[in-house]
């Protein structure tokens, strides 16, 4: 039996990139945080819900606050997000998020110092970085209309070199790009990425969205409809311009 | 290789059953053996556009149920012999339909028939869905207004994503755009959507134009498929469309207003 399973190998090991929102701490108010945390997960709950997370505490430590990762790890859990590493943390604050089965990210590459926690696999090296610029992840191409009813989304970003019909919404965790005629709703950087953008080349769209930051038909205005244009986030305010 | 045509719009009232009456019967008169199938269960009317409504003695779900044979249910129309209709059931709903049913009955249909023909019913539910499943080539049908065209638009979606060609990822269903009571005179006036702005909304392989047409409702009574009637504008319109259907080419008429006889002949510019 074990030396079957050592001949046909039922397992490998790959290395692969995601995007994970960084949640960046400049406080180390505990109340404060909890407080601006229940805030955001309120104005897009279904984005939050069991989302992946990796804390950066490198601005605290660089103005030396410290603070208590246990605490802030049970903070974050109860609120239904799922931390899944740390860093630019100190020793301790390392040492501790560890002992909560919370992987410790190096700059340039994980490394998981859990001797004692035997069943962490080893992670494959080059492993990945894990940030929100991360590698992006695989473009999603369609070259059929997009239908009304129809729902495409995309873990990367998303191409349709065709049209979007009323009623059809298109989803992409990044960029979106629609070489025809976007009538349906548009909605880039679903988890978040403000850095997303959308590009088309006929503006009819019934919503158009940036991380969760959203304008309906009604507020497109005369000059944008029907151009080729590329929408964008600047100070959390949508920016709509010709190309 | 026998098709299946499904003719379908997802609105209601646009004319699919005169539509599946027309074409079927143009295509029999081409001399193509061809079968209209009415999934409109519980709402029977291609048997009345028909004129066989009197001849039905079993329908789609005695067969579906195996209490009569494929050959007890056609009716063969009385017009033209390599026609032949399978008629709903009126006493039933759509639940008497199922899919395993549904395509034993167009396999054994595909053995002996060049072209099936499927009268969807409107909406997108369970008899719409099994009347579009199994079909090789779409005629969508809609009118030139925005509620009609928004559901044909939905349909498209539902035939790229749920037929049984888009499960087993074989080549797509062929689609076509029939627009039907086309009035250019109203189109003139901005009453209705221009052939134009359809094409724009649903960018599809235009088939052809039906226009607006007191011959339909006068065909429809008489139980005569409208396309008999060579005279009339729609039945022409049918016509054309069969033929481009089989490939010939010709150009598009009823598009825009009548100019007189001359305009007939060569309008449609």
């Amino acid at each position: 039996m074990s030396i079957d399973a050592q001949k046909d190998t039922i397992l490998e090991f790959k290395s692969s990139t995601f995007s994970v929102p960084v949640l960046v701490l400049v406080s180390n108010d505990m109340i404060a945080i909890e407080q601006q945390l229940k805030e955001k997960i309120h104005l897009a709950p279904e984005f939050f819900k069991n989302s992946p997370l990796v804390l950066d505490v490198q601005e605290l430590n660089k103005n030396e606050l410290d603070i208590n990762v246990t605490k802030l790890i049970g903070t974050i859990r109860a609120l239904g997000l799922l931390p899944i590493g740390i860093r630019k943390g100190s020793t301790e604050q390392n040492l501790q998020a560890l002992k909560l089965g919370v992987p410790v990210h190096t700059s340039h590459h994980v490394t998981v110092v859990a001797p004692e926690q035997k069943q962490q696999p080893p992670q494959p090296a080059p492993a990945p970085v894990i940030s929100e610029s991360a590698v992006p992840a695989p473009t999603t191409m369609i070259t059929h209309p997009v239908r009304s009813g129809q729902r495409i989304y995309a873990v990367g970003d998303l191409v349709i070199l065709a049209q979007v019909s009323a009623g059809a919404e298109i989803m992409a965790e990044g960029n979106i790009h629609v070489y025809g005629s976007l009538r349906g709703r548009a909605l880039a950087g679903v988890q978040g990425n403000t850095e997303a953008r959308i590009f088309c080349s006929d503006l009819q769209a019934e919503l158009i969205s940036i991380a969760g930051n959203y304008k309906i038909s009604e507020d497109l205005n005369g000059t944008v409809l029907h151009q080729p244009v590329q929408i964008y986030l600047q100070n959390h305010t949508l920016v709509i311009k010709d190309i | 290789m026998a098709r299946i045509i499904v003719v379908t719009s997802g609105k209601g009232g646009v004319g699919k059953t005169t539509t599946s009456a027309a074409i079927a019967m143009g295509l029999a008169k081409k001399g193509h053996k061809t079968a209209v199938i009415d999934f409109d269960v519980g709402l029977r009317n291609l048997d009345l556009i028909m004129g066989c409504e009197r001849r039905v003695v079993y329908d789609f779900v005695n067969v579906i149920n195996g209490e009569a044979t494929l050959n007890q249910a056609l009716i063969r129309d009385k017009n033209c012999n390599l026609l032949y209709i399978l008629p709903a059931s009126q006493t039933r709903d759509k639940d008497a339909l199922s899919q395993e049913g549904v395509g034993k009955i167009l396999d054994e249909l595909k053995k002996d028939f060049k072209y099936i023909v499927c009268d969807s019913p409107a909406g997108i539910e369970k008899g719409a869905h099994l009347a579009m499943y199994f079909a090789d080539d779409a005629f969508i049908v809609t009118n030139p207004e925005v509620s009609s065209v928004r559901d044909s638009d939905r349909m498209l979606g539902i035939l790229s994503s749920k037929s049984r060609r888009a499960e087993q990822n074989e080549e797509p269903i062929r689609e076509y755009l029939l627009l039907s009571r086309y009035a250019p005179d109203r189109v003139k006036l901005g009453e209705m959507l221009s052939v134009d702005d359809v094409q724009e909304i649903l960018s599809l392989h235009l088939l052809g134009v039906i226009p607006e047409s007191k011959s339909v409702l006068n065909a429809s009574n008489s139980g005569m498929p409208v396309i008999l009637d060579e005279k009339s504008d729609a039945g022409q319109a049918y016509a054309d469309i069969v033929a481009r259907y089989l490939g010939e080419e010709r150009p598009h008429r009823f598009i825009d207003e009548k100019k007189g006889l001359f305009g007939m002949f060569f309008g449609g510019k």
